[in-house]
């Protein structure tokens, strides 16, 4: 009995000994859940990517693992992961934390990670340059962008029609006067409703300064970071705040409690779902991901009731660059971890995914605005519409490694002002502040000073 | 030189101690030099200062106590403030007075009403933190909650129990949570005290208040002292409120240990966070010092 335990104990230490040797495995990583957060993606590579690659790498196993929790989570496991030398082979990244992950060293340009393979890849000529940058930092690239976004106002035809707002079917507000009447509008129609969501509290992370602040933000004609320094006091910033105000505080045209509970947007998402809210400013995501038929929150007869329109300046011409309506982009993709035992085998996988090939069988699980020239646009006309219309009027954000902190500020001072607990001017000073502190006097301007 | 008798020579005595000391060591000494030393950097997780840490001197420790933001919420002192709170309503009030009262009101019974409500508190005490949190949410939401369920039977209006009174929710959440410890403590106190003292007083026609406040209480002082300090700490430390509201809304429950986890390891700021801890470490010192002066105090008193 003893010998057999020692024989079956040899047999499986020498079993784990050898086994990489006689085949390799790649761990892959996304924010996405089958059935949930991102599920068309697992679909696409489980159904399609990773079979197709096992097939043409004999011995070669890949896992998903699929991550469930927000975006901050995601992106604090990677911070851990990658700061001990651990961490899946091949990441879904956010464009925006490249700069601060590869500023501390936690990540490697793709060709310091699997070598020259890199630089000779087909892709590189089939992708635009602004869209390389996505995932780039210091003029190095990290990683391989899916594609761009843009956002806008998502709204409710019949809500809008119902409430008595003019032109409800192809509503498009010119000025935030605009916005502020048709909200007033609902709200008297529907005293129990929240027409309008725009981001705002530090629970809901990024979701709050791009979709929320930045839309807002841009159309006073400002950006956080203008000409090499971080404005702390503006025009603009108060503006932006006396708007939020404005929704959450003094009317209540949005709801208060959806900005500051842990899972506010799932439940401003439900609430567009349900009709409780009428407009909601998002991102592109809104219509691809979230409101399909089949998803949490799918909205029902989407085609009929659900419509889109410009997010306006806060009066016509007042924008950035002068603009009449505004709009804010990202880009999510896929990066290398510096520390994977298989750099080649995890670069051929990251090629592979966004080979040609793969990227068109990608349309056909989400279409959306492709990374590659010789993936054709789907033809779906709210893609082709919203890239038309607003990708020559947006804006991406700063890639200063210190963007992510000086965000978590935003989102801070956002939440003070719609919390009702610092007015706008408290809020801004708090604001400035604490960016000061995180820059430094030099990397800051206060355009208020005279 | 007189030498003292030990039972073990001195060589031996420290073999024996080498593996505690070695753990010690390791787990205890070197992270809190470790921390000592990174709470006058500017380390981070992520970013420049994550490849380079710089030596910062005291800016850590000068950012916490910046008298101009301390006390703005999010802050060091606000959350100071709120922990204050916590660590009152909920310890001191909630669990201490709590499990003696359910010590004396079950002294020298038995029955089933005593056991129930004992292995109750002792449940409430004992199942791990994140099934107690999601069993909270459940009980305490907004749309679907157990509460405003009850509330609505009888006619009263819903509550926004985590947004509307969120420092409310968390204090008793604790004070539930924790109460079996006090009542065990208490209880096995009281099963300490001679019956025959209390026999007397009945004899001598004395009150249940004169009782407690006379004999119980006098007799088992050393025990709420120790109680208290106990769960002083322990309230102060705390992580729990987190798994409720996240230190929210608008930072109105972020206790100490919640605003270290933010600073830390949602804004990787591993210098501030470091700082925080070293905080916390000191006036953990001080309720230890105190707690051991009262010790003292009463040993001498005897």
């Amino acid at each position: 009995m003893k010998k057999r335990i020692i024989a079956l104990f040899t047999l499986l230490v020498l079993g784990a000994i050898m086994s990489p040797a006689f085949s390799q495995s790649l761990n892959i990583i996304c924010r996405c859940v089958a059935g949930g957060a991102n599920s068309n993606q697992v679909a696409w590579l489980k159904e399609y990517v990773i079979p197709e690659f096992e097939k043409a790498h004999a011995g070669v196993s890949v896992t998903l693992n699929e991550f469930g929790g927000t975006d901050d989570a995601l992106k604090q496991q990677y911070a851990l992961d990658l700061s001990v030398g651990k961490g899946n082979d091949v990441m879904g990244f956010d464009g925006f934390w490249i700069p601060e992950f590869a500023s501390g060293n936690l990540l490697k340009p793709l060709n310091a990670v699997a070598g020259s393979a890199v630089d000779g890849w087909e892709g590189w000529n089939h992708i635009a340059a602004g869209i390389q940058s996505i995932l780039s930092y210091g003029g190095e690239i990290y990683g391989i962008a899916n594609g761009t976004d843009v956002r806008m106002i998502f709204y409710r035809k019949d809500i809008l029609a119902q409430a008595g707002v003019a032109n409800a079917d192809a509503w498009q507000p010119t000025s935030w006067a605009d916005i502020a009447d048709a909200a007033a509008k609902v709200l008297a129609a529907f005293p129990d409703s929240a027409p309008l969501q725009i981001n705002a509290g530090t629970s809901m992370g990024e979701a709050t300064t791009l979709q929320g602040y930045y839309m807002l933000l841009l159309g006073t004609g400002e950006e956080p970071f203008m000409d090499g320094k971080w404005v702390v006091r503006s025009q603009g910033i108060l503006d932006t705040l006396n708007f939020y105000r404005e929704i959450y505080v003094d009317h209540a045209y949005g709801s208060q409690r959806v900005q500051l509970v842990n899972d506010g947007r799932n439940q401003s998402f439900a609430n567009f779902r349900d009709g409780k809210t009428a407009m909601l400013v998002e991102g592109d995501y809104f219509y691809r991901s979230v409101t399909p038929a089949g998803s949490e929150f799918a909205v029902e007869n989407r085609d009929e009731v659900m419509g889109w329109a410009k997010m306006p300046s806060e009066t016509p011409g007042a924008g950035i660059r002068g603009q009449d309506f505004v709009s804010a982009s990202g880009g999510t993709g896929w990066v290398l971890n510096p520390n994977t035992a298989n750099p080649q085998l995890a670069w051929e996988f990251l090629a592979f995914m966004n080979s040609q090939t793969a990227r068109e069988v990608w349309m056909t699980y989400q279409p959306g605005i492709p990374a590659r020239d010789d993936v054709a646009v789907p033809n779906n006309a709210f893609l082709t519409d919203t890239a038309a219309a607003l990708l020559p009027l947006t804006v991406s954000r700063p890639n200063n490694d210190f963007y992510a902190k000086v965000s978590e500020q935003i989102q801070l001072m956002t939440e003070n002002v719609v919390s009702g607990q610092m007015t706008p001017q408290q809020a801004m000073d708090a604001y400035a502040a604490a960016v000061t502190g995180i820059v430094g006097a030099d990397a800051t301007v206060d355009l208020l000073a005279h | 030189m007189h030498e003292r008798r030990t039972i073990l020579p001195l060589r031996t005595g420290l073999l024996f101690l080498g593996p505690a000391a070695l753990f010690i060591g390791a787990f205890i000494l070197l992270p809190f030099f470790w921390i000592a030393g990174v709470s006058f950097t500017n380390r981070s997780l992520t970013g420049a200062t994550a490849a380079n840490p710089q030596f910062v001197g005291l800016q850590n420790y000068l950012k916490l106590f910046d008298l101009s933001t301390f006390m703005n919420p999010g802050q060091f002192g606000s959350s100071l403030v709120i922990t204050g709170q916590f660590v009152f309503w909920s310890a001191i009030v909630g669990q201490a007075v709590l499990g003696l009262l359910l010590a004396w009101f079950f002294y020298r019974r038995t029955g089933w009403v005593k056991e129930s409500v004992q292995t109750l508190a002792i449940v409430a005490w004992i199942i791990p933190d994140v099934v107690v949190a999601f069993a909270w949410n459940a009980f305490l939401d907004y749309d679907g909650g157990t509460l405003n369920w009850l509330f609505g039977l009888v006619g009263l209006h819903k509550v926004d129990w985590l947004l509307a009174m969120p420092l409310l929710s968390i204090v008793l959440f604790n004070a539930w949570r924790g109460s079996a410890f006090s009542m065990l403590l208490f209880s096995s106190a009281l099963g300490s005290i001679p019956p025959s003292y209390l026999e007397t007083a009945d004899v001598a026609g004395a009150g249940p208040w004169q009782r407690l406040k006379d004999i119980i209480l006098p007799l088992i002082r050393t025990h709420i002292v120790t109680d208290l300090i106990l769960i002083t700490l322990w309230t102060f430390n705390t992580f729990g409120p987190f798994l409720l509201t996240g230190g929210g809304p608008a930072f109105r429950t972020e206790v100490v240990s919640v605003l270290t986890y933010r600073m830390a390891f949602k804004y990787f700021d591993f210098g501030t966070g470091s700082a925080l801890g070293m905080v916390m470490m000191l006036i953990n010192l001080g309720f230890a010092l105190v707690y051991l002066g009262l010790l003292r105090r009463q040993g001498g008193s005897r």
